[in-house]
């Protein structure tokens, strides 16, 4: 591998010795990781098998390998592995830095330089992208290139994905006051983190997350300057672009003074809630900073729970049996499962049924069924086998990824289920009622 | 090596072997702190057939074999520390029969645990043996590792679970012990000898394990003592009245504090000793049971008995012992985990031990184990980096080992001697075990390739004198 020297001697400073340690090698988080059994129990696959190789590397036992590289690259980052550590082992901290040292010393794609250097942190670049996705929707141009299959020309995971792209509302009506104000008596003041593709490719949901807040008695507060949270960039070993993402959003948030920040997007969440440690080694005081806006990051369903959302708001359905699945960085990142449950369990004349391992990843991660659409594949087939089992007409999630990735699955599996994958603030704003969605309009 | 190398490939295909560093790091430890070695290559054969001639062709070229399940052992039984082959089972994971006539199951050595645990429900049948890596390791590692579990007190080990074995002998021939039978006494009992072998014999290919009839009814309770005296009173007096639970847990101070602080369930943290028992059977037998077990423990000092109101509880007070190991590894960097087992009249003396010979040496030892049968984990939480203190580890675990041999104990309760205890073994087996046992070793295996260095160590320890 080039750079070999370079990488082992940044492996040797950047990682933490006291994490890499503390692996006690007991295996209890092979059953947990979608690669470890996807791969058949390949243990190079494995946390336990990926920490080794960061150690042996790190202590210059090994050299940094490209299969080393690929055996990261297949990780999917669902950190289903740290819940189930005995030693607490932040497996997702180790991954992110040894992806960043990677990344920083190997020529990067040209399209790597454009997802990450252009088109994330520029959220006005990706807007429009994002009219560009539906000036091809609208022109006509998205129906002819399906009926002449031009997109299988493309990687798998890139056509299966322009398959689920929900309908992009005109621009125009993508925007937001700067505040929304509470329904009844007003019970706390949240800023709202409107992310990327949330704010554009799902819209409407968004819009539905706050007016949901508002309904809670939330004053909702929606900084302008705020920019993508950085995930995918840290995701994809992007550390320094992650870091300049999070002074932004720190920058922008703080002026609002809320008592929470909140997201609809379980990946972002995860991220948002660990710039502490992102920038802990920073000058001046960004650690602190970096600190208590950390500590204020909320996922809606939670904050939805704490203030007594289920009591106070009638939730009604017609009859349909609902499913639910986790995001991996919501369940694992931020430690929220129960709360989506209560909500979905709330909502009258609906049935509600736990899926068999609702908590493993769907093979989403990010951009991952792009960059790994074989092992994604895998997963996805597997996750929909389970759908199947609950026959629910509805999979609810609270992840941009993971809802496109479970629209990209009932699409394929369209022959056998008539599922339809929906985000869970979607379906809470369908079930408050005509009259009360009244009151946040007015 | 690399003719050995060429030809594991033209038999089984390069898919299913493995050489590059990576691949032989990632095969190079179990799960026992401190022991790290790698193998020279990694199979992974599909059919006996194929074990047959791998081993067939490291017999005849003298080159080390390591059978692996997942690695998860604690003993250094699965670490190469000789090089070698190691050959994984991960395509040989077949549960090949269930016999609801008979009450057998027949699985290929590659099936984890668990899956024998659900097949087994399915068919309104149980496997008892339980142990706590049940949803990560195999039954091959299981058998070869003599595996117990929480229900080791009533149910026992793995040993008392398998009827049948097919096993490659490490001249390659394939030999065929046991079978269905429940009675069967013709000859020397192999397939106990292979039980708890830890690969030195052989390669388990195919097992058959012995059912048992589901349990109707279970209820759990837990009590907290004012001392470990008391909980162990109430050990010796419940297995006096003749009652034998399915599970008695034991938990000390130390490990109680950092399994409430990492599960909250509310555990008694002014207690110096809890005890979790357990009873299943019918639903009649479980409520008397239960309620004898309480009184008992009433009256022999506890300061609280909570009995589990529903499954919901119950399964939160076992989480908490499950989790006295993660919660123990989350105080420092190295956690070592021991397994020094005593009859269990002598369990309250061995906790003594162990708390006075930790002050002695020093180290922060934590305790808890499966009281019922007198199999404690006194567990060293401690960091591998800092070797003056690693040292005094080492000295500390050789007294604890002593102290119970002197209870007329064991070294070891279900972990296995691997590589780790191998210095020890004489203690336990004497002088005359050891020659036995390694005249068996040589008669299986005469050139030494099925994991050697395991079980019988070059040097051997000398006694401490406590």
């Amino acid at each position: 591998m080039k750079n070999s020297t370079d990488i082992q001697q940044a492996f040797h400073e950047r990682l933490d010795e006291g994490e890499l340690m503390n692996c006690m090698r007991c295996g209890f988080c092979l059953p947990a990781c979608p690669t470890y059994i996807h791969t058949g129990g390949n243990e190079l696959h494995s946390p336990r098998g990926r920490i080794a190789m960061m150690k042996a590397v790190h202590d210059g036992e090994m050299a940094p390998t490209e299969e080393m590289k690929a055996s990261l690259d297949l990780c999917l980052g669902c950190r289903a592995c740290e819940p189930a550590c005995p030693a607490g082992v932040t497996y997702g901290h180790l991954l992110e830095e040894s992806r960043a040292i990677f990344a920083e010393h190997e020529e990067k794609s040209p399209v790597h330089k454009l997802v990450f250097g252009d088109l994330f942190p520029k959220p006005k670049r990706m807007k429009q992208a994002i009219g560009a996705v539906r000036l091809y929707q609208k022109s006509g141009l998205q129906k002819v290139t399906r009926t002449i299959g031009f997109l299988s020309l493309f990687p798998k995971g890139m056509k299966e994905l322009e398959e689920t792209l929900p309908e992009v509302i005109p621009k125009k009506e993508r925007v937001h006051r700067a505040v929304y104000h509470a329904v009844g008596e007003k019970k706390a003041t949240v800023a709202f983190f409107t992310g990327c593709l949330m704010d554009t490719l799902f819209h409407p949901t968004n819009k539905a997350t706050i007016g949901l807040l508002q309904l809670a008695g939330c004053e909702v507060v929606v900084p302008a300057e705020q920019a993508c949270c950085g995930a995918l960039h840290g995701h994809a070993g992007e550390k320094a672009k992650g870091i300049e993402m999070a002074k932004h959003n720190i920058t922008a948030f703080e002026a609002s003074e809320a008592d929470h920040i909140v997201l609809n997007a379980g990946g972002c969440g995860a991220f948002l809630q660990e710039y502490d440690t992102l920038l802990v080694k920073e000058e001046g005081d960004w650690p602190e900073r970096a600190k208590r806006f950390a500590q204020k990051i909320q996922d809606f369903s939670s904050v939805l729970f704490t203030l007594g959302f289920i009591e106070s708001i009638p939730l009604k359905l017609e009859e349909k049996t609902i499913t639910f699945q986790d995001s991996c960085h919501l369940r694992n990142g931020q430690h929220v499962f129960k709360e989506p449950r209560a909500l979905l369990q709330a909502i009258q004349g609906t049935h509600y049924v736990e899926m068999a391992n609702a908590d493993s990843c769907c093979g989403s991660a990010g951009v991952y069924n792009m960059l790994q659409p074989e092992m994604a594949g895998e997963i996805l087939k597997e996750k929909m086998n389970k759908v199947n089992d609950t026959q629910a007409d509805v999979i609810v999630t609270a992840n941009p990824g993971c809802l496109l990735q479970m629209k990209a699955g009932c699409n394929q599996h369209s022959d056998t289920l008539t599922t339809e994958a929906m985000h869970l603030a979607d379906l809470l704003w369908e079930s408050v009622g005509q009259e009360q969605r009244q009151n946040v309009m007015n | 090596m690399e003719q050995a190398i060429a030809y594991f490939t033209e038999i089984l295909g390069s898919a299913h072997v493995r050489v590059s560093h990576a691949d032989r790091l990632v095969y190079s430890y179990d799960g026992t702190p401190g022991y790290q070695a790698l193998p020279d290559c990694i199979v992974v054969p599909g059919s006996t057939e194929d074990v047959s001639a791998i081993v067939t062709y490291c017999h005849n070229h003298y080159i080390p074999i390591v059978p692996r399940g997942s690695g998860t052992n604690l003993s250094a039984g699965t670490c190469p520390t000789q090089g070698g082959v190691v050959v994984l089972f991960t395509r040989m994971n077949q549960i090949l029969e269930v016999d609801t006539q008979n009450l057998t199951m027949t699985v290929q050595p590659g099936v984890v645990t668990k899956d024998i645990h659900n097949a087994a429900e399915v068919n309104g049948l149980f496997y008892p043996p339980d142990p706590s890596s049940q949803a990560i390791s195999t039954i091959g590692g299981n058998i070869n590792e003599n595996s117990g579990g929480l229900r080791g007190l009533k149910y026992g080990v793995t040993k008392d679970y398998v009827l049948g074995l097919q096993v490659v002998l490490p001249n390659g021939h394939v030999l065929a012990t046991g079978g269905k039978l429940t009675k069967d006494v013709a000859g020397y009992d192999v397939t106990k000898l292979i039980v708890g072998s830890e690969g030195t014999l052989g390669i388990v290919t195919e097992a058959t394990l012995k059912l048992v009839p589901r349990q109707e009814a279970k209820s759990t309770l837990l009590a907290s003592f004012r001392s470990i005296e008391e909980a162990a009173k109430t050990v010796s007096l419940i297995i006096e009245q003749a009652i034998i639970p399915a599970t008695l847990e034991f938990m000390d101070k130390g490990t109680i504090a950092a399994v409430e602080d990492f599960v909250n369930v509310g555990l008694p943290l002014e207690a110096a000793a809890v005890l979790l028992i357990e009873q299943d059977g019918k639903q009649e037998v479980v409520q008397e049971d239960m309620k004898k077990v309480e009184s008992i423990c009433r009256h022999s000092g506890a300061v609280n008995v909570t009995m589990a109101a529903s499954e919901t509880e119950a399964e939160e007070l076992r989480r908490a012992r499950r989790a006295a190991l993660s919660a123990l590894a989350r105080l420092a960097p190295t956690t070592i985990l021991e397994d020094a087992t005593v009859p269990r009249a002598n369990v309250a003396d061995m906790v003594n031990a162990i708390e006075q010979i930790a002050r002695k040496h020093d180290v922060r030892i934590c305790t808890f184990g499966h009281a019922g049968d007198g199999n404690l984990h006194p567990t060293c939480v401690t960091d591998a980096r800092n070797t003056a203190e690693m040292e005094r580890v080492e000295a500390a675990f050789e007294e604890i080992f002593a102290a119970a041999i002197d209870l007329g104990g064991t070294i070891t309760g279900e972990h296995g001697v691997g590589e780790m205890k191998a210095p020890y073994l004489a203690w336990k087996v004497g002088e005359t075990g050891i020659e036995v046992m390694k005249a068996i070793k040589a008669a299986f295996d005469p050139r030494n390739i099925m994991n050697p260095g395991k079980l019988f160590a070059k040097e051997q320890r000398k006694r401490v004198t406590l």
